[in-house]
């Protein structure tokens, strides 16, 4: 690990990100990992003016839609139900409530670490229906398959899961074909991009002539992207490219995608913030659809209000910085957040509140 | 037929005052923590603390799990309590420990505790006085919960605060931070890794006293960096002592397992507990004699500088990062972490 944090040779790599920035490069990251990578090393600070670096829509958590939410704030409050989440869940708000709040009034939610988790949590409580609540990229989506795998064999009859995945390409295409929103690159993410490989990426610069690299999380990882992005961009000769060699392969993961195949199929996906995007969601194929919690328990709820003065929206499409929201840091803080990009340990909010990122926009 | 001590268990009638409790109280807690003050089996407990300033506090201790690698709820009980004696610059002298026990709890697992306080105790030179029993019905309280109070006494002409830092002063710590925080997530979570973290609960109180002794006047303050961890601890010093502090993030001590647990895990193990470790901020001349005394106990051998008082940025916590840029290191906010002291 240490030679991707050398110190010199991050010098050495600004130096050259220097030389080639040569004109003002609008970079977004669609990963929550790197948007705390960022952050933490303070590597803002340190790039060349020229170079912006936009935090997209890259926490599963946070872009998860209040509406959604609602719904499962709605199930997790039935009488048989288990709600089974990631704590990064249990903050995130819908419109009036959250599955926090909801458990301290008595609802039955656990915290897991893993989908598997929320089987064996089935298993162990026969009179207990267990919902999931699948929330993640495709880096977390194979894991989900795994645990329904598990649910078909073992024929559980009380286990379930809410699928609110999301997928990450379609929603890179949709904020290249947004108007409000200007981008020159993207930073890909790894983890994804491990399932993914590079083919679903193909279009960004066939289709749209930008440069796009698949990156790691150390800073020198993001430097080297960087330098690989300017190169693509001032030689025009936009590509996918893997920087990220040590984890990435071209192809990705077949065996992680044909599992996600085997048990789901696309479908719309509301994204918060962001609207409605085709084919950027899933849920469980057909025959398996005695797995599926929204058929299962048909919930309603009566609409709730969405989140006023909330920046979230435009801070996921990279049109604010977290700090140009009137409520960060003030209203809305980690420890009482009221949009999603606070919540999650990953969300751009939070990572610029913790890691003082705010003091590079001067308004510390 | 009469159970086997494997199969005991604490009832309702052991929290009730009368026979059961007084039979737990000799058989259980007065074997294991028996001393002329405790035997005395008064009401309160009669101390004389002799000269000097009494240092006062308490504590209560809800960890789940109990037992973990490097010790148990019992250990920890008397640990932090004695920790926050030491690193008040007190010779930690006694302490008062009351037990809230849920019904049905076995009575061995009570024993492996309280053998272990004793244990801790006497590793920190302090006597368990006084004490109290409770038992709660099955569901009102996880397993047992336990409360310490200390006493503890500050020798004339010493006095530490966090008001008496200076710019250029050097912030010392005793060793790889961020240890016990992991291993009770990783426990309580059944997380396993390749190299087992294990808790570096500890009394400190051997630490403390040779770090004063070293540094003399020269030590303006200690704290021990429990809950929130190291960098909630330091923003705590730089609020109440009104001045900067700057950290050298390469120069903090971590253990590769933690550092790769906590990357794996989205966490940041400045913010994990510890309960075995000592920040000590000495003036600049102190530092050196101050780390070699550091050094020459087991519980010290990690000891470093890291970082430095500035007079700029009062109240605030500045890091400067492996690329040599600076951010703020802010404070604990609301985690979803489990309870783990």
């Amino acid at each position: 690990m240490q030679p991707y944090r050398n110190r010199d040779y991050a010098h050495h790599l600004l130096e050259r990100l220097q030389q080639e920035a040569t004109r003002p490069v609008s970079v977004m990251e669609v990963c929550g990992t790197h948007t705390v990578a960022i952050a933490r090393s303070g590597l803002r600070e340190l790039l060349p003016k020229n170079i912006r670096l936009i935090s997209g829509p890259g926490c599963p958590v946070c872009v998860t839609d209040d509406l959604d939410l609602d719904l499962v704030i709605a199930l997790a409050k039935e009488p048989e139900i288990t709600m089974a989440t990631f704590g990064d869940m249990m903050r995130v708000p819908g419109t009036g409530s959250s599955l926090l709040e909801a458990k301290s009034l008595g609802a039955d939610v656990k915290v897991v670490y893993s989908p598997t988790d929320a089987v064996a949590l089935a298993v162990a409580n026969p009179d207990r229906q267990v919902v999931f609540l699948a929330v993640g990229f495709e880096t977390t989506i194979p894991t989900v398959a795994v645990a329904v795998e598990q649910a078909v064999q073992q024929g559980l009859r009380n286990f379930s899961i809410f699928s609110l995945h999301k997928l990450v390409p379609p929603v890179m295409e949709a904020l290249l074909t947004d108007p409000e929103v200007r981008l020159d690159a993207f930073i890909n993410p790894g983890h994804v991009c491990t399932i993914l490989g590079t083919e679903p990426f193909r279009f960004i610069p066939e289709q749209y002539g930008k440069p796009c690299v698949v990156t790691g999380f150390e800073a020198v990882d993001i430097m080297e992207a960087l330098l690989m992005i300017l190169q693509q961009y001032n030689q025009g000769r936009p590509s996918v490219e893997i920087q990220y060699k040590r984890a990435v392969r071209p192809e990705g993961n077949t065996v992680a995608r044909g599992y996600i195949d085997k048990y789901f199929t696309p479908v719309t996906a509301c994204w918060r913030g962001i609207g409605e995007v085709p084919g950027s969601g899933l849920a469980l194929r057909e025959e398996f659809a005695h797995l599926d919690a929204q058929r299962r328990f048909p919930i309603t709820v009566t609409p709730g209000k969405r989140l006023k003065n909330c920046s979230c929206g435009q801070v996921l499409k990279g049109l604010k910085l977290p700090y140009e929201c009137a409520l960060f840091g003030k209203a809305c803080t980690p420890m009482k957040p009221v949009g999603p990009c606070m919540v999650s340990t990953e969300g751009s909010c939070a990572a610029y509140y913790r890691y003082g990122a705010q003091r590079v926009g001067g308004a510390v | 037929m009469s159970k086997t001590e494997q199969e005991q268990v604490i009832l309702l009638g052991h929290g009730s005052g009368g026979t059961l409790t007084n039979q737990l109280i000799r058989t259980v807690f007065q074997e294991a923590l028996h001393n002329p003050i405790l035997d005395e089996m008064l009401d309160a407990a009669l101390l004389d603390l002799g000269q000097g300033r009494v240092a006062f506090t308490t504590d209560s201790f809800v960890v789940d799990p109990i037992f973990f690698p490097g010790g148990d709820i019992g250990k920890l009980a008397v640990c932090g309590t004695v920790n926050d004696l030491a690193v008040s610059g007190a010779v930690p002298l006694y302490l008062s420990s009351a037990f809230i026990i849920e019904e049905g709890f076995p009575l061995a697992d009570l024993r492996r505790i309280v053998a272990s306080m004793q244990e801790a105790a006497s590793a920190a030179g302090v006597r368990v006085v006084t004490g109290d029993t409770k038992v709660v019905g099955r569901g009102s309280a996880d397993k047992i919960f336990i409360n310490t109070t200390g006493i503890g006494v500050v020798p004339p002409g010493r006095s530490l605060s966090p008001r008496r830092m200076q710019p250029e002063d050097i912030v010392l710590v005793s060793g790889t931070l961020g240890d016990h925080g992991l291993t009770i997530l990783a426990q309580r979570e059944g997380l396993s890794f390749n190299t087992p973290v294990i808790s570096d609960c500890t009394p400190l109180n051997r630490i403390a006293s040779a770090i004063m002794e070293a540094g003399g006047d020269g030590v303006r303050c200690m704290r021990d960096p429990t809950r929130g961890g190291l960098a909630t601890t330091l923003n705590e010093l730089a609020g109440q002592g009104e001045r900067g502090i700057l950290v050298q993030e390469t120069a903090i001590p971590l253990r590769r397992e933690v550092v790769g647990a906590c990357e794996m895990l989205g966490l940041d193990p400045l913010y994990l507990a510890n309960e075995g470790k000592a920040i000590a901020v000495v003036a600049p001349g102190a530092a050196e004699p101050v780390l070699a005394a550091m050094r020459s106990l087991p519980e010290g051998q990690g000891a470093v500088a890291i970082g430095r008082v500035t007079e700029s940025g009062r109240g605030l916590v500045l890091l400067e990062t492996e690329l040599g840029a600076t951010r703020i290191l802010n404070m604990l906010e609301g985690e979803p972490l489990p309870r783990i002291c």
